[in-house]
């Protein structure tokens, strides 16, 4: 492996990681301006996590060491996703992992969390680690059969390779695509606790998914569990681009110029997308629990439509 | 005797009578504990181990047959040895070593059945399951595959004094006999005509469509019932948790194998060219299996059964495996049904790691803490590291999660479900993708159950004090499950060259070796033209680098200072373990959402109740329409025959007078004819 | 499918939407958003119409859209919306399956429509007979809404949406159907509203409620 391709991994992991909380500022800041409130400063979420950083870990008496490698294990694959997912370029890493690898990525780092979160033995813990599981299975089919529409066109799984393939095709009107970028976008606000399935912002124990398991840890566990969230909506957001908005990545053997191209259209991908994620969620409201399952139907509905689409017309 | 590197059959022969011989000698000091518990199974895991050595290296050879002058005079024992045949002895060999180690650590007197006839038992059981593998005629096959029912069946009972153990057992007896009955019919329709029943006359004869097509229907429905694909997996959930958990694992991890092994065997072997229709029987039903199982395992509350409904599920993907493979193969499209075949042989032996592990985990746990129930455990990690973190292994494996093993056969299997879009028929194109999201609905809900288990027995608060007494299993059982543990790590980091070996054997079954694509080896390519490829040893040293990297910047920067106090559990004071998540709560999304699948009884309290109880009782609703009638027609059918009995002896004259009088005038109307 | 004219893709899209308004519809709770899809889905009508006429030249298609617009867009649509706020029905009661459970039902139906269509397909002598599937589909949808439904509006526009399915289909395969022909089903599709309006409002009067499942209260034996 050239040195370029190496410098160019390592540039992608790092400008995900610093770029993250950036991203989750920005769907705030628009939520707050959608909302006529006065918004945060955009980079309150890495101040939030600084400040955690200089926290005394508190831990509960019965905390096992599960509890303790868990955020490193989450944040861990959240980095390992982000290698593998062409952001800015084609990466070498590519090559390690496909489509169905990154979905067992975050499988693997859901099912730490859960597990985390029953380590301690709580009631909101359990509750939350049950409910993030169910939310879960239900969302992993329908991602599946996004990316099978996504590889059904490409005749691969492997994200670099769909990309380059969407990005190729003469621009037109392909409706199956279109029912598929709306089905992954259903599944990214289930995955990433987002409004309607959940409220990111809540204090209502008993509402929460997500923040649930989240509740027993403090300073640098919870810092790296929270950065591990921002990635994974960065992550989320990244495959969506790869899938629908492949413009603008650099293939694998341009150079720098294509690289310099690269970031600022990355950037803009992400603004428009934070936007949207801000509208979605201001004009929805959050859904009951055992509604959430209808919701995912709906996006595994959509997925599956997408592909009988492509099947039946060729578009 | 010495092994010709060659023609490894007659050492594998000789590996499986040695354990016979271990058996048998069992039988000689039957109440020792030590004699059998310290010798003996250790033997019998040494002799496992050079099983899976000897057919590994048998892997890359011809096939080779013998014939043994055993059995009756005229009908020996044909045997023979072939790669797929070398494949599963080695799952075989190398799965009863884990487990004979385990094992000799956990049989203990005064449980039922003395420990020397447990261990000839044992011992039988594994010889008869080799002897399936090896067998090339239908009198060889039925024989082994007999032996294996009746010594499982005897080690299901081993606690015999408890009535639900022998209704258990009972239960398995019938299901794996009605099994049998269909594969002797199936072989009757092999033969063809020939009335020779050596599976080289089965190969040889070809058989009239309809014929093959009953062969095919009889082989799924004797395999399914082994195997436990619904409705004949009644006897699972029954029969594993009677059985002592080395037992259970053996039937769990290997026993269910010889289903599939049998399936293609028949299937690719002896019919030779099945028709593609016939594959979606079992893509099917093993689907179907595989949700009803994973959603049944979700919501058990005895850890045992847990894990029995979710070999249900396993071996429901891996038939569905098989059955892909089978429509490939059908409309020409080779390569892809190798594949397919690969999946589900890797799924086998993955399960066969997996599964073992898990059930030896509950082994580990129940003697500690003499519980079954999910409601009295909890917060095991602290009291036993060890089996807790090797079980944490196997957890992570079978819930399908990269980089173990689970994750690369259900990677492989949607990959082929991904080509399936091309089949040139008319409404499979669209209905096989669909198939792929039901897998990747059962992975995920393997993920949900997975979680469950581990949590509610491992993690948490101890729900009963008397927890705090439990220890450690010992040495022995130690190693055996690190041996298990190490099968797990190691198939899942080395895709690539278990696919390779997987590939000869698929495309020797198949007919057609597909190409080697170039590629390094730490990166697993199936398809040459596909572009597809996974190199979990990479993105773990990946991820190892990341988390270290991390765990020291952030000590460097910042600090690693640690302070312990009661759990915040957000400021409620009181936090006992009755306040945790219980096994029934962790199973009430699936009840709530998958509720038409359940039989679901409630006892609610009344308002009047002194001691108010509440309790949910989730059943099988196969059980209600299809086993309970069954069972009453076989009654009525039963007593309309007791009418026969009469008790008289002036009847029973009567019936012989009736029967000479018939006899007579059949002799009478035939004879002036001839 | 690079060199696709616009046009073809604007007639893909119409027919998808259509799909997906049907699907809306099956799992849609309330009434009124019920009837706002009916007139959506009359609406791809007009415009895909619109744009099959232009394509191909035929003035009696033009007649058809106008013909369509009227009636399925805004005469229909105002009819049932006056209904429901006479007869005060705004939410639907349960379905008789769960709503998942109807949503696969329905995919399984759009996978067997899309396979029965396939060789008929093949017949057509139209650039758009591939949406002939979508058509089938359409009807075979509104047919599951009909019985999976309780009260009789919704039943109502499930007839309604099926009649939509018909025409898609007519125009697919054979670029509409005679003029003679359209008019009798437009004026029958009219008159059987009309009628179904007033025994809406017998019902409701003897019955207090359009929850249909009390017409089986009318049975020779209990």
């Amino acid at each position: 492996m050239e040195r370029t391709a190496i410098l160019t991994q390592l540039l992608e992991m790092g400008a995900a990681v610093a770029l993250a909380p950036l991203f989750l500022g920005w769907v705030t800041q628009c939520r707050a301006w959608l909302q006529n409130r006065s918004a945060p400063p955009v980079w309150l979420p890495y101040r939030a996590i600084r400040k955690l950083f200089h926290k005394d870990a508190v831990l509960a008496q019965d905390a096992s060491p599960l509890f303790r490698i868990a955020p490193y294990v989450v944040f861990g694959t959240m980095v390992v996703a982000a290698a593998i997912i062409p952001s800015m370029s084609t990466l070498p890493l590519n090559r390690a992992a496909d489509a169905i690898a990154l979905v067992g990525l975050f499988a693997t780092a859901r099912v730490f969390m859960s597990l985390a979160a029953m380590d301690v033995g709580t009631a909101f813990g359990t509750f939350g680690a049950r409910r993030e599981m169910m939310v879960g299975f239900l969302a992993e089919p329908a991602l599946l059969m996004v990316i099978f529409v996504a590889s059904l066109i490409s005749q691969s799984t492997a994200l670099p390779v769909i990309s380059e393939a969407l990005a190729t095709q003469a621009l037109g009107l392909y409706p199956s695509l279109a029912f598929t970028a709306v089905a992954f976008t259903l599944v990214l606000l289930a995955e990433n606790a987002r409004i309607p399935v959940d409220n990111p912002a809540t204090h209502l124990e008993l509402t929460m998914i997500h923040e649930a398991m989240l509740l027993e840890y403090s300073a640098r566990h919870l810092a790296l569990m929270e950065w591990a969230a921002a990635l994974k909506l960065f992550n989320y957001a990244c495959i969506g681009f790869a899938l629908f908005l492949p413009w603008g990545l650099a293939t694998g053997a341009a150079g720098p110029q294509a690289l310099a191209l690269a970031i600022p259209a990355l950037l803009a991908k992400l603004a428009v997308a934070g936007l949207g994620i801000a509208v979605i969620e201001t004009l929805s409201a959050k859904l009951r629990v055992f509604r959430v399952p209808e919701f995912l139907a709906a996006a595994f509905l959509f997925a599956v439509l997408g592909m009988l689409v492509h099947q039946l017309l060729g578009a | 005797m010495p092994v010709d590197l060659n023609a490894p059959l007659p050492a594998c022969l000789a590996l499986i009578g040695a354990w016979a011989l271990i058996g048998a000698a069992g039988l000689l000091r039957p109440s020792s504990v030590r004699f059998a518990g310290r010798t003996l199974f250790p033997l019998g895991a040494i002799v496992g181990l050079g099983l899976a050595a000897v057919a590994a290296v048998g892997l890359a050879r011809p096939a080779e047959q013998v014939v043994l002058a055993i059995g009756l005079p005229d009908l020996p024992f044909h045997l023979r040895r072939d790669a797929l045949a070398s494949v599963f002895l080695v799952m075989l060999g190398a799965a009863a070593a884990g487990i004979s180690l385990f094992a000799a650590g956990y049989f203990r007197r005064g449980e039922g059945t003395p420990p020397g006839l447990l261990c000839f038992q044992y011992h039988l059981f594994l010889a008869s399951m080799g002897l399936v593998l090896l067998a090339d005629d239908a009198y060889a096959f039925m024989v082994a595959w007999e032996s294996m029912a009746l010594a499982s069946y005897f080690l299901v009972v081993s606690q015999h004094r408890i009535p639900e153990i022998r209704r258990a057992g009972f239960l398995y007896f019938v299901v794996a006999h009605v099994g049998a009955i269909s594969l002797l019919l199936c072989f009757g329709v092999l033969q063809g005509g020939s009335w020779l029943f050596t599976f080289d006359a089965m190969r040889a004869a070809s058989l009239a469509p309809g014929a093959a097509t009953l062969a095919f229907a009889l082989a799924l429905i004797g395999f399914g019932a082994k195997a436990g694909l619904v409705p004949l997996h009644v006897w699972l959930p029954e029969a594993h948790p009677a059985a002592p958990s080395p037992v259970s694992a053996l039937m769990s991890g290997v026993m269910l194998k010889t289903a599939v092994y049998g399936t293609l065997r028949v299937t690719f072997d002896l019919l030779g060219e099945p028709h593609w229709s016939w594959g979606l029987v079992p893509l099917a039903v093993g689907l179907g299996s595989a949700f009803y199982g994973v959603v049944f395992a979700a919501v058990q509350t005895d850890m045992k059964r847990l894990l029995a409904y979710s070999s249900v599920e396993n071996l429901g993907l891996a038939f569905a495996g098989v059955g892909l493979a089978i429509v490939f193969h059908g409309v020409g499209m080779r390569a892809l049904a190798v594949l397919a075949t690969i999946a589900a042989i890797y799924h086998c032996v993955n399960h066969a790691f997996m599964k073992s592990l898990l059930f030896l985990g509950t082994g580990a746990v129940l003697h500690a803490t003499g519980e079954r129930n999910l409601g009295r455990l909890g917060g095991l990690l602290r009291r036993m590291p060890w089996t807790a973190w090797i079980v944490l292994v196997g957890v992570l494996a079978i819930a399908g999660l990269p980089p173990l093993n689970g994750f690369v056969s259900e990677w492989l299997l949607l990959q082929a479900f991904l080509f399936s879009s091309e089949v040139p028929v008319n409404f499979i194109d669209m209905l096989l993708p669909l198939c792929a999201a039901v897998v990747a609905l059962c992975a995920a809900l393997a993920g949900y159950v997975m979680v469950k288990f581990y949590g509610v027995i491992f993690l948490g608060q101890p729900r009963e004090a008397a927890l705090a007494r439990a220890h450690d299993c010992g040495w022995l059982e130690r190693l055996g499950m690190l041996w298990l543990a190490a099968g797990c790590i190691a198939l899942g980091l080395f895709p690539a060259q278990v696919v390779a070996v997987l590939g000869e054997v698929a495309g020797g079954l198949l007919g057609e070796v597909p190409p080697r694509p170039a590629a390094p080896w730490w990166l697993l390519v199936p398809l040459p033209d596909r572009e597809a490829s996974y190199g979990p040893l990479a993105f773990l040293l990946v991820a190892a680098a990341v988390i270290v990297v991390t765990a020291v910047v952030v000590r460097a920067v910042y600090h690693q200072r640690v302070r312990r106090s009661a759990a915040w559990d957000c400021g409620f004071a009181r936090l006992d373990a009755r306040m945790q998540d219980t096994a029934e709560g962790f199973g009430q999304p699936i009840r709530n959402i998958f509720q038409p699948f359940f039989r679901i009884q409630r006892e609610l309290p009344d308002p009047f109740d002194a001691e108010p109880r509440y309790r949910v009782t989730v059943g099988d609703r196969i059980w209600g329409y299809a086993y309970v009638p069954l069972g009453a027609l076989v009654r009525r059918l039963a007593d309309l025959a007791a009418y026969v009995q009469r008790g008289r002896i002036a009847t029973y004259l009567l019936y012989s007078f009736l029967t000479l009088l018939t006899l007579l005038a059949l002799v009478l109307w035939n004879g002036p004819r001839s | 499918m690079n060199t696709v004219a616009w046009d073809l893709q604007l007639l893909n899209l119409f027919a998808a939407l259509l799909l997906l308004l049907s699907f809306a519809m099956l799992s849609q709770r309330r009434i009124v958003s019920l009837v706002n899809l009916l007139a959506l889905q009359g609406l791809m009508l007009w415009a895909a119409t619109l744009l099959l006429a232009w394509r191909t030249h035929q003035g009696h298609l033009y007649m058809s859209a106008a013909l369509t617009f009227g009636l399925k867009v805004v005469l229909l649509p105002w009819l049932l919306h006056r209904m429901i706020r006479r007869l005060k029905v705004y939410w639907e009661t349960e379905p008789v399956i769960n709503p998942a459970a109807t949503m696969l039902v329905g995919v399984l139906i759009v996978i067997f429509s899309f396979g029965l269509a396939q060789p008929i397909a093949e017949l057509a002598s139209t650039t758009t007979r591939s949406a002939l599937g979508i058509a089938v589909s359409v009807i075979l949808l509104a047919f599951l809404m009909m019985i999976t439904r309780r009260k009789a509006l919704s039943q109502v526009v499930g007839f309604l949406s099926m009649e939509n399915g018909l025409f898609f289909g007519a125009m697919s395969a054979t670029y509409g159907m005679p003029m003679v022909v359209e008019l009798g089903v437009a004026l029958d599709v009219l008159v059987a509203m009309l009628v179904l309006g007033v025994f809406f409002f017998q019902i409701r009067e003897q019955f207090d409620s359009l929850d249909l499942h009390h017409l089986e209260s009318l049975r020779e034996r209990d």
